[in-house]
């Protein structure tokens, strides 16, 4: 019975820290809608001040001061990126401060190591919590007691804050309806400034308490900071109440879990996220989220199929990079390749987000389905290339098809967190699944037959495929379903009011989009020999996303140019320098602040500008529309 | 839109114009390995190979050719690993690879060097697929593997009375591995003893207390731990607090390596059976010789990765030296069977599975001025840990 | 000529929410172009009647027949396709679509091509979307952007949309809410025009009682969801009951004070 109890509070002091964060990535989001990605970037950066102020300063004092400290320096740093940096980008498209964060979450991996060298920090042992507590026979750490009372404390904090001051009824109402606060007159700049500084105070306190426990070191973000959303999420986002429950749930089933389960952590948070918001779409203390306003960045352009010039000039494009084989060596031929495939992966996702209005978190999914399928089929069924690359894409349409219809049952945030978790349990599976997938190292010799083998057919095959994707999907966006599908987008309250069931277009969208993800993996696993479970992981959905946002996701053919530029960006700079998530990182940062709506999106712009700034202003505009 | 495609292509393509002439009077050697994902462990070894370049150089280079090494980072993706490899085969023309630190990307390199027809000689990954079920006739691996590795803890920890053992590993194919084969060995020579309990946090995620709680549930009499970095420094200093090592026996992989052990500081746990790299205590001539070479350029100290990184490139070169071609299957036909000195003695490259035979130390892990060290060290030669011929034979697919 | 068909009969209609009754044991019907308003003061129970009507709310008793069939638990979309066009009090549009493509995916849907993948739907009936927009005299405006279209115009597009399907009923809700005066009278004008032209019933909420008074063939009046006063414009505003519930907010439409009066 003791252990029971003890293993009961060692769950609890383990939801402290992702309470901690997740409290501050709530409140965040809950008032800015930023789905703040830098969080666990904030976190490691807290833990790192941290030990070099506990370092220094000795005593019990040093240490405590330390940590608060460390927390306040790195809230006046959030403040600093939110004065400097997101302030500018509130009014881009939705998800666009997401890849200002995703920018500088990579810059911070790489300032880190820069700073504080690449060893694991190991920082010293809470001054007067070193030891343990007896309880009949099981020892628990006195540093866990301290956890396990601070995070109510923090909650009441926390609550007392919204409920008693003037500053916490303004961000409650700014929780629940934005304009109406900026109709109020109040100064909206202050206090998201003042919101985003507590939420990242609360993620670097919680970086700072780990010092007592963990190691230091550069890639502690990533280890928290999926599993920080997934825990927003099931408590509802904006909910506090809800963070903590969240918090303490998943610990409790991580703890008691293992018990049965030994290799159940590795899925089991993303497990909760499914389930929860299959049987509650708003998470355990979420309220349906008001129908979404139009997003302030939602072009008055209308999409229009290209001109006849135009798509004269896209062939002429496609013609030069189709003779590409006679001037450059195999290397370029192959990254030529891969750009292609990458092409199309983010035309898939850019479908899905630009069209369907749906942000998926987990588009990699169906990309590493794909080129499973495709493994399965060329190597242990030993079927031709042609008949794998043909077939193998179909497990990325049923992938699509399963998980689609439990995803377009939710929307918004909801819907990319939904996405995620089945991403991340197709992953775990892939991963865990040995006997089939080879687990972690994977599926080798997967190599294209000897037509396409030689890197000139391997590039003319992928560039094929890609430019047919595109003018697959260019296709559809104006066909019949397209606009159908879009109107749902614009408007979910006439789409329903003209005979449009919004959930089937959306469903219908999501296995086109899947199947096509499935191509691009297929062609990938032919590309590089071989199929991992990274082909599925969280790093390379967010690549997706990344291009598609680069783009501009308010353009019919920006992913195609993200694809393009973040692709070349990324493989010439890995080559290049081993600090490429640094170069990376400013880069998308730089892109951010420099084209808000994303490369496409900005070019449109300017050129709309300038040739509705001369004669004819009416008819030109409709004409540059797109 | 599309000229885009154009101006990126030919941007790559001009870059690799640049590169691709080889220069005269030049050997080039591809090194791929995870420097921005793991610095903690490149770092040391990239230094290793620094300091084997600047020898060999300085001792006449390869057959009186320079020896260049091109070096790229693979974020710690297979994928990225292959582009690399590719970009250093196709526009640099190396004449050979090496790298890698972690198994899956080990194993995707040498898939690739297997399909292109390129010699690869992998560092530091310890998948015993890579010389194994999944070996081919193009790659060789430097570092004692997996199982050879285990079998070098098997033959201490046989020797404990403990009959109840528990174990804990991270959960992917390194530490299911390490488990299985550690479980395989260790059952054979003791059949008396019983597994309690195994627990398999994911890597890099530990979330130690209750893992703690949970083994000392089982209340084991020993513990095999395969968890390194980070979770260890969790798996460690919960284990102190909350007494799960306290009468209980710990035999553990790789936790002497200074990349490991260092971080724990007074934190160490004493009497762990581990294996590792005693810097400090090995004496003699061989690693004197590295040791105050490595001290006197990087006024630091060696990590095994510094090891690892300086003795794959003297490899190499002596495997250039003796092939005295960049053809892959003369290089093959070099490596095969090749002896050559070591800062751990001296080691050989078998035919039969294209393992080297380098050891590596085991000892037990004590506290020095408040720091973790190896003691009782003894150095394990890598040819007496591995199965017999036959069993290798069986284990691997023909050429 | 005979009898017009009933296009909309509703029996003993209730909602309540946790013990308030919004709407409260509401009958009525509604022929064939025939104008209907429903009028009431604040909170009356209208849009909750509105939405119980157009499917998007669920009545805790009572029974509605749309065009002949029993339409409780319909979804808005089915109700539709039984041939209800349904306008806004916030005008719901594409903005990412021109004028004329507004009308079109209406018009795709309306004749069932929503999973087709190949036509090009800037060419889709292109000459009936032309003709829907020139009945609202929107004509001129078809290849503007929807996005920035002045809001009475928004209005008149949102009528040709609701008239994509040939509907028998429309449904608007406050149809006029947000314009300019000189706007409203035009756009009930139109409206009424080809209601009657056309043969359609027409049900819409209001609080312009100019707008009502002026149009409406019919009207109920709602009170704390219950049906206080139902008939002709004079009759209503002859009604006592009215005139007391509206006296307060001095909204008792007068013919006096209405300029441009006919008759």
């Amino acid at each position: 019975m003791a252990f029971y109890v003890v293993q009961f509070l060692t769950g609890l002091a383990s939801a402290a820290s992702l309470f901690l964060m997740a409290s501050g990535l709530s409140i965040i989001f809950g008032v800015t809608r930023i789905v703040n990605f830098a969080h666990g970037a904030f976190y490691m950066i807290g833990a790192y001040v941290a030990f070099t102020l506990t370092e220094r300063f000795s005593g019990a004092l040093g240490f405590w001061g330390g940590i608060v400290a460390a927390a306040l320096v790195v809230a006046l740093l959030g403040v600093l990126v939110e004065m400097v940096l997101l302030r500018r980008i509130y009014h881009s498209p939705e998800l666009f401060q997401l890849l200002a964060t995703f920018g500088l979450t990579l810059m911070v991996q790489d300032l880190v190591v820069l700073i504080w060298g690449p060893d694991d920090l190991v920082g010293r042992r809470a001054p007067g919590f070193k030891g343990a507590v007896d309880f009949f026979g099981q020892a628990i750490p006195s540093y866990d007691l301290f956890l396990i009372v601070l995070s109510p404390v923090v909650l009441g904090i926390l609550y007392l804050l919204f409920q008693r001051t003037r500053w916490g009824i303004l961000v409650r109402a700014a929780t629940q309806d934005r304009d109406m606060v900026a109709a109020l007159g109040v100064n909206q700049k202050w206090l998201f400034t003042s919101v985003f500084a507590v939420g990242v105070f609360l993620a670097a306190l919680g970086g700072a308490l780990q010092i007592p426990r963990d190691a230091v070191h550069h890639a502690m973000d990533l280890r928290i900071i999926v599993e920080v959303f997934v825990v927003v999420v099931i408590g509802g986002l904006g909910s506090i109440i809800g963070a903590f429950v969240a918090a303490v749930l998943v610990s409790e089933l991580n703890a008691f879990g293992i018990l049965i389960f030994p290799k159940i952590s590795i899925i089991l948070v993303f497990l909760v996220m499914a389930v929860v918001l299959i049987v509650r779409p708003w998470g355990l203390f979420g309220k349906p989220e008001a129908p979404a306003r139009r997003s302030p960045g939602l072009t008055v352009n209308p999409w229009r199929p290209l001109t006849s010039g135009e798509r004269l000039a896209s062939l002429a494009a496609l013609a030069i990079a189709a003779l590409l084989p006679f001037f450059v060596g195999n290397y370029a031929l192959s990254v030529g390749s891969e750009i292609a495939i990458f092409v199309i992966f983010a035309v898939s996702l850019h479908f899905l987000m630009s069209v369907g209005g749906l942000a998926s978190f987990g588009h990699a999914a169906y990309f590493g389905l794909g080129a499973y399928g495709v493994a399965f089929l060329a190597k242990m069924a030993g079927l031709p290339m042609i008949v794998s690359l043909s077939l193998g894409p179909l497990l990325g349409c049923l992938g699509a098809a399963v998980f689609g219809f439990f995803c377009v049952q939710l929307s918004g945030v909801y819907f990319a967190m939904l996405t995620l978790a089945f991403a991340q349990i197709v992953w775990s599976i892939a991963f865990q699944w040995v006997a089939v997938t080879g687990g972690d190292n994977g599926i080798l010799g997967v190599w294209p037959d000897k037509w396409a083998a030689s890197p000139s057919s391997f590039y003319w095959l992928s560039l094929g495929i890609a430019a047919l994707a595109v003018v697959i999907l260019r296709i559809i966006v104006f066909s019949p379903f397209g606009y159908a599908l879009r109107a749902t987008r614009d408007s979910m309250l006439r789409s329903e009011a003209i005979g449009i069931n919004a959930k089937r277009m959306q469903w219908t969208a999501f296995v086109i989009a899947g199947t096509v993800a499935g191509v691009a993996g297929a062609l990938f696993a032919f590309l590089k020999g071989s199929v991992f479970p990274d082909n599925m992981g969280i790093p390379l959905s967010v690549d997706a996303l990344v291009m598609v946002l680069l783009g501009g996701v308010e353009t019919v053919s920006g992913a195609v140019i993200g694809a393009i530029v973040f692709k070349a960006a990324n493989i010439w700079l890995v080559s290049q320098t081993d600090w490429s998530k640094l170069v990376l990182g400013a880069f998308i940062v730089l892109i951010v602040v420099a084209f808000p709506k994303g490369i496409v999106g900005t070019l449109e712009a300017l050129i709309s500008r300038r040739k509705s700034a001369s004669a004819k202003p009416l008819v030109t505009r409709i004409e540059t529309a797109e | 839109m599309r000229k885009f495609i154009l101006a990126a292509s030919l941007a790559i393509a001009a870059a690799g114009f640049a590169n691709s002439a080889q220069a005269q009077g030049e050997i080039k050697i591809g090194e791929i390995n995870s420097y921005s994902l793991l610095p903690a462990f490149t770092e040391p070894y990239r230094k290793g190979w620094q300091l084997a370049v600047e020898e060999i150089n300085a001792a006449g280079g390869i057959n009186g050719k320079k020896l260049v090494v091109i070096s790229k980072d693979d974020g710690g993706k297979p994928a990225d690993a292959q582009t690399a490899a590719n970009e250093l085969v196709s526009s640099e023309n190396v004449a050979m690879l090496t790298g890698t630190f972690l198994s899956n990307i080990g194993l995707a390199v040498s898939d690739f060097a297997n399909q292109k027809k390129v010699f690869f000689l992998a560092a530091e990954p310890l998948t015993d697929a890579i010389t194994w079920s999944k070996g081919n006739r193009y790659t060789f691996r430097l570092r004692p593997s997996n199982y050879m590795q285990a079998a070098m803890l098997v033959e201490a920890a046989s020797k404990l009375p403990a009959k109840r053992w528990a174990t804990v590993a991270p959960n992917y194919e390194y530490g299911q591995s390490a488990v299985s084969v550690f479980k395989k060995l260790m059952s054979e020579k003791r059949p008396d003893i019983q597994w309690v309990d195994e627990q398999w946090p994911p890597q890099g995620k530990i979330d130690a207390g209750p893992v703690v709680q949970a083994l000392a549930a089982a209340n084991p009499e020993a513990i095999l731990n395969v968890t390194f970095g980070a979770d260890l420094v969790k798996f460690v200093r919960e284990g102190n607090t909350r007494g799960l090592f306290k009468g209980r026996d710990v035999v553990s992989f790789l936790t002497g390596e200074p990349e490991y052990l260092d971080p724990l500081k007074d934190e160490t746990p004493v009497g762990w059976i581990v294996t590792g790299y005693p810097w400090y205590d090995i004496k003699t001539p061989d690693h004197d010789k590295f040791l105050k070479a490595y001290q006197a350029k990087f006024n630091d100290y060696p990590r095994l990765g510094s090891i690892v990184g300086y003795q794959t490139i003297k490899a190499a070169a002596a495997i250039l030296t003796k092939a005295n071609s960049t053809d892959p299957e003369k290089l093959i036909a070099a490596t095969e069977g090749l002896s050559m000195p070591s800062p751990f003695g001296e080691i050989t490259f078998r035919k039969i599975d294209h393992q080297s035979t380098l050891g590596a130390y085991v000892g037990k892990t004590a506290l020095k001025d408040g720091k973790g060290v190896m003691v009782d060290i003894a150095y394990k030669k890598g040819s007496d840990f591995l199965p017999s011929d036959a069993e290798v034979e069986k284990l691997r697919p023909k050429d | 000529m005979s009898t017009p068909e009933t296009l909309l009969s509703v029996e003993g209609l209730s909602k309540s929410y946790g013990g308030v009754h919004a709407v409260r044991n509401v009958s009525f019907s509604l022929k064939a172009g025939e104008i209907l308003a429903l009028i009431g003061p604040n909170g009356a129970g209208k849009s909750t009647c509105f939405d119980m009507l157009n499917g998007q709310n669920l009545p805790d008793s009572g029974r509605i027949h749309l065009l002949g069939r029993d339409t409780v638990g319909e979804k808005p979309r089915a109700i539709w396709r039984l041939g209800v066009g349904r306008t806004f009090q916030i005008t719901a549009t594409f903005p990412t679509m021109t004028v004329r493509e507004n009308v079109q995916v209406a018009l795709v849907s309306h004749q069932r091509q929503l999973f087709n993948f190949f036509a090009s739907t800037p060419k889709f009936a292109r000459d009936e979307a032309g003709q829907l927009l020139d009945l609202v005299g929107m004509g001129g405006y078809a290849e503007r952007p929807c996005g920035e279209l002045a809001y009475g115009d928004l209005k008149r597009l949102e009528l040709a949309v609701a008239l994509a399907n040939e509907p028998k009923l429309l449904l608007m809700d406050e149809p006029t809410a947000g314009m300019a005066p000189r706007e409203r009278i035009d756009l009930m004008r139109l409206t009424a025009r080809i209601a009657r032209e056309k043969s359609i019933g027409v049900l819409f909420t209001e609080h312009d009682m100019d707008v009502v008074f002026e149009h409406a063939d019919r009207i109920l009046v709602l009170n704390r969801g219950s049906l206080i006063a139902e008939g002709s414009p004079e009759q209503v505003r002859a009604n006592p009951q009215v005139r007391a519930v509206y006296l307060g907010e001095g909204l008792v439409y007068d013919a006096r004070h209405r300029d441009g009066a006919h008759a």
